[in-house]
């Protein structure tokens, strides 16, 4: 029981009341993602075999998009989340004072773009543009796995999709990160600048140590949207059911959240649960994501607190 | 106290807007709706609910215009679900009637559960005959002759480059490059896939050996999600090659397939004409007209590479009005202003009159109990 | 653990008060030379506008550095650095931005007109046509959905901050929602599919079904930023407000609610913001029709962004005359829309928060 506890009444106990039914409706709301999953999914566990076609069976056909979830959230977090970090700073401290707030406004409209429109322009303009990229790629990196190619001869690759999410993932980061960095106390930034540290300095002794876990939490529900966008990577991406670390070919993996776009509309009710099953898996994994991201943070804070 | 009062104004305020914006109608439905039965010269009213095939989602959206336009009490609904989810719901009793890009059969007991539920064999009738253009981008190149073995070899990765030399026996006098190919296929399930590697199966001589299915049954490749998406594809890329429904491929090469010993082009008559000398499908009932397309027709000007999307209904309804309703507006669709409704609005063939005809007959026997 | 690296290198920052520092004129010196060089490479092999402009960017976030470096010593050569990469990152987003904002506004802006705005797809056939079903189905299923979510998302925040304070039930809840913040929104549409087939059967596709979709994608962004704005609300003043004894509940909704106020609207409408673009699950639950449907509990119901897909993926038949079909443009001009309408409700969230803010000496 807090010690400042002040008088209580009706109106406290009602007040309380509504607030913990809230959290507690929270809980059965993902309970019951859980369970609906699970009662929808279950028979699409073991179909007949040729629902799962090209694969055999369930897990010869939920691996690969596994495979391409992460495989396409992790590249699109590892080109974002610098770019995010530098905007992020950008806003918080080096852009001059009158431009740094419709800067962020801008970035946050891009939030909000929605995701079809990503889609429209990845699929017809950037997947265009990265053309000749791709080639260059494969020509001058092509001993590097990621780009051994044939470069795809309509930019329709993983890369393609991993930069569109990135771009969607940007502005997430973004306006978390620069929140946390605007909220660094003042007096440290004035201290490490009164002993002379450079603007950057400054950034990594006061800044950075104050806002770690903040970023890494943007970084997660960056990773969260990246892991479950559906429509641009459906509308970007050429995909199929294979393992594969090649970014810029015209073969790669799909995504469960896109497959389940692709196939939805034209499935048989055998294969919509085999779809209901790999969202449960989708789910699954982010939870799994989630989770260790959290552990994460627990041991970052501890090693702070030590 | 002043911050009280705004906030007090505020939330009534939002109630109010938000009632004057979602109080008036689209102007274009200003008139429609059970507003004015007598307008209409019909005695049709009512709801009915249907869905299934995407496929014929432009069309259905046709008619639905043109038949609405007509009975303005009526109000159909189509919910372009998925042939399977379609037929389930018919089977269900959810919709009165359903489309199916695949003929309905008793593989999975559909037919006798759907004659269960009708009390009598239901009526399929095919109403939306579209073909499949099989269509490329190659620099220099216009157009192409190719059967469906050099087509097969094309898209199971065998024949890997445009100078071919299967590709350049069917095409003498074209400059073919060295470029690589590229097939696209469908990244989502679709009936036109399922009709296309049918088509390669049946005609492709042994060259392709999957069976027919809305999967793209092949590992690996280019593939685009829809058909706009395969169009975009094949536009977008040098040495590429699709398949997508004709209306969609405008300013692309098309390919000029093998029938007999002559090489037709995508047309809404060369579909037209292969629907007319396939078989129907043998024992079924009279109300019943599914077709086994016959891919490996001689026919001259025919083009055998097509969709064929039916609609389901049942001979008799509970409730007369549903009937009328059901029995309106499919007689409408295989009519000839609704054949040439839906050509306009998604580039479907219209069906030939003697099937058009027969089709009417079917439709026409739906009543009430 | 922030002060201690620095010690060591107060000889170093001695120095450096005395050390030569670049002059003014050397970022644009730099810029130029960049420019130059890469002008140059660009003449002779032949590259396009965008390689010489990658080129110069990259010249110059190495140049001025080493410039630095061989000037001012190690500590401002990394300053000079990352000044230079945040700036460079700043651009290199701003590219996409404005490319796509650009295609936007060209085709967006030729496809909208009185008629796209105030008819609906209803009979439409070809050309003409417009979006407000989806309009309207966008308006009422996000109403909907703010109506579900804003009071559990901001009651559990207050649970949270008020009430739990670290007990079992709270560290749940906040774990929790970390996962829901995870939740894709493709599952939150199976879910809600998956609960309404259970009740209705599986034809169902309602309007009221998207705004459950959402709601579960909504709540954890409203927790998320209503716990922070509370916690930001320091605790001299709900101390102050139990001292004049005034009870726990009238404390949080006369002295903590109205204090975080501006915070916690601005964060519900970016949660807004995040759910009206949502595609996959109103696809999935919500379904797609032609005409206007108020009614978010029978029948299908358009919304914006599936508006958008419809058209894109069903674009209609192409004009003979070769060119785009006609879905591409009504596309363009509801993207056009949709981005104004978000737009709008971000506008409008500032200024309510303006209003509300208590006069703090915040910063930015």
């Amino acid at each position: 029981m807090p010690r400042n506890k002040p008088v209580t009444s009706v109106g406290d106990t009602v007040f309380a009341g509504v607030a913990r039914t809230a959290a507690l409706a929270i809980m059965l709301a993902l309970a019951g993602v859980f369970v609906f999953l699970f009662i929808e999914g279950f028979p699409g566990l073991s179909a007949p075999t040729d629902v799962y076609r090209p694969a055999e069976d369930f897990l010869s056909y939920v691996g690969p998009l596994v495979f391409g979830t992460i495989w396409a959230a992790l590249v699109a977090l590892i080109i974002a989340v610098p770019f995010a970090i530098g905007i992020a700073l950008f806003i918080s401290h080096y852009a001059p004072a009158r431009l740094a707030v419709p800067i962020a406004y801008v970035i946050d409209l891009l939030a909000a773009v929605p995701s079809v429109v990503y889609g429209l322009w990845g699929g017809l303009a950037l997947a265009q543009a990265l053309k000749p990229v791709l080639v260059w790629l494969d020509t001058h990196l092509g001993f590097i796995p990621l780009f051994v190619g044939p470069a795809s001869v309509t930019g329709r690759t993983m890369l393609t999709a991993a930069i569109v999410l990135a771009i969607m993932i940007v502005p997430i980061v973004t306006a978390i990160s620069r929140e946390i960095f605007a909220q660094t106390p003042r007096l440290h930034e004035e201290a490490a600048m009164a002993l002379g540290a450079t603007r950057w300095e400054m950034i990594r002794l006061a800044v950075f140590p104050y806002a770690r876990s903040g970023v890494i939490s943007a970084v997660m529900l960056g990773l969260g949207r990246a892991l479950g966008e559906t429509m641009a990577v459906a509308m970007v991406l050429s995909a199929t059911q294979v393992v594969t670390l090649n970014l810029i070919s015209d073969t790669n993996p799909a995504t469960i959240a896109s497959n389940i776009a692709s196939n939805y509309k034209e499935a048989s009710p055998d294969r919509q649960a085999v779809l209901i099953a790999t969202g449960l898996v989708l789910f699954a994994v982010t939870f799994a994501v989630n989770f260790a991201a959290r552990m994460v943070i627990a041991r970052g804070e501890r090693k702070i607190a030590r | 106290m002043i911050r009280t009062s705004i906030r007090r104004a505020v939330v009534p305020g939002i109630a109010v807007i938000a009632l004057a914006v979602t109080g008036c109608g689209a102007s274009n439905e200003s008139d429609g709706g059970s507003a004015s039965d007598g307008d209409s010269g019909t005695s049709l009213s009512g709801e009915l609910a249907g869905g299934g095939a995407s496929s014929q989602d432009s069309a259905q959206q046709a008619w639905r215009a043109a038949f609405q336009g007509e009975n303005s009490g009526v109000t159909i609904t189509y919910d372009p679900v998925g042939s399977g989810a379609g037929r389930e719901s018919f089977i269900s009793g959810a919709y009165l009637f359903a489309g199916t890009d695949s003929y309905i059969s008793d593989d999975e007991g559909e037919l006798t559960k759907a004659t269960d539920t009708c009390g009598a064999e239901p009526i399929e009738v095919p109403a939306y005959v579209s073909p499949i253009a099989v269509i490329f981008n190659l620099p220099g190149v216009d157009s192409l002759n190719l059967d469906a073995k050099t087509i097969a070899g094309i898209f199971a990765g065998k024949i890997t480059t445009w100078d071919d030399a299967a590709i350049a026996a069917l095409n003498d006098g074209v400059d073919l490059p060295s470029t690589k190919i590229a097939p696209v296929h469908r990244s989502d399930d679709s009936g036109t896939t399922k009709n296309f590697t049918d088509y390669l199966s049946k005609a492709g001589d042994g060259a392709w050996t999957d069976d027919p299915s809305d999967t793209w049954p092949l590992k690996g490749g280019e593939s685009a999600e829809g058909t706009s998406g395969v169009v975009a594809a094949v536009k977008g890329g040098e040495g590429t090659i699709g398949y997508a429904d004709d209306s969609q491929a405008g300013g692309l090469g098309k390919v000029s397939i093998k029938v007999g010993e002559a090489f037709n082009a995508p047309s809404a008559d060369g579909a037209a004409k292969a629907l007319e000398v396939s078989k129907p499908v043998e024992g079924r009932g009279e109300g019943d007209m599914a077709f086994d397309i016959d891919r490996t027709t001689t026919e001259e000007g025919a083009y055998p590479l097509l969709l064929t999307s039916y609609l389901l209904a049942c001979p008799t309804y509970d409730d007369a009005n549903d009937a009328e309703l059901v029995k309106a507006f499919l007689t409408y669709i295989v009519s000839s202003d609704g054949q040439q409704a839906a050509a306009d609005a998604a580039g479907s063939a219209p069906l030939p009159d003697s099937i058009a005809q027969q089709a009417t007959d079917a439709v026409s026997v739906i009543a009430g109990k | 653990m922030t002060t201690t690296p620095i010690e060591p290198e107060l000889t170093g920052i001695a120095a450096g008060l005395a050390a030569p520092r670049l002059p003014r004129i050397a970022v644009i010196l730099t810029a130029v030379l960049a420019l130059a060089v890469s002008g140059l490479l660009a003449l002779l092999l032949g590259w396009g506008i965008i390689a010489l402009l990658v080129v110069a960017v990259i010249l110059f976030d190495i140049g001025l550095p080493v410039w630095s470096r061989i000037v001012e010593g190690a500590r401002y050569a990394a300053d000079r650095l990352t000044t230079c990469l945040v700036y460079t990152s700043f651009l290199v987003v701003l590219v996409p931005l404005v490319w796509l904002i650009g295609l936007v506004l060209k085709n967006g802006l030729s496809a909208i007109s009185v008629e796209f705005l105030t008819y609906s797809m209803r009979g439409v056939v070809g050309e003409g046509g417009g979006i407000y079903h989806a309009l309207m189905g966008t308006l009422l299923v996000t109403l909907a959905t703010a109506i579900i979510s804003v009071p559990i998302g901001i009651f559990a925040a207050i649970y949270l901050v008020e009430y739990g304070k670290g007990n079992r039930l709270a560290r749940t809840t906040t774990f929790l929602v970390d996962v829901m913040t995870g939740i894709p929104s493709i599952v939150a549409g199976l879910f809600a599919l998956s609960l309404f087939v259970i009740i209705f059967g599986p034809a169902i596709r309602i309007g009221f079904a998207g705004s459950v979709a959402l709601s579960l994608l909504m709540i954890p962004t409203v927790v998320r930023s209503t716990e922070e704005m509370l916690r930001l609300v320091p605790s001299d003043l709900r101390e102050a407000s139990y001292a004049l004894g005034i009870s726990k509940w009238r404390t949080i909704v006369k002295v903590v609610l109205p204090t975080a106020v501006g915070g916690i609207v601005t964060g519900v409408v970016l949660a807004i913001s995040r759910v009206i673009g949502e595609t996959a699950p109103l696809l999935v639950v919500a379904g797609a029709t032609d005409s206007v449907n108020m009614n978010l509990f029978s029948g299908r119901m358009m919304t914006l962004p599936v508006y958008i897909f419809q058209q894109y993926s069903q674009p209609g038949i192409v004009p003979h005359d070769g060119g785009d079909p006609p879905g591409y443009a009504r596309a363009w001009g509801a993207a056009l829309v949709l981005i104004v309408l978000v737009m709008l409700l971000n506008l409008i969230a500032r200024i309510i928060g303006k209003i509300f803010a208590p006069k703090t000496d915040r910063r930015r």
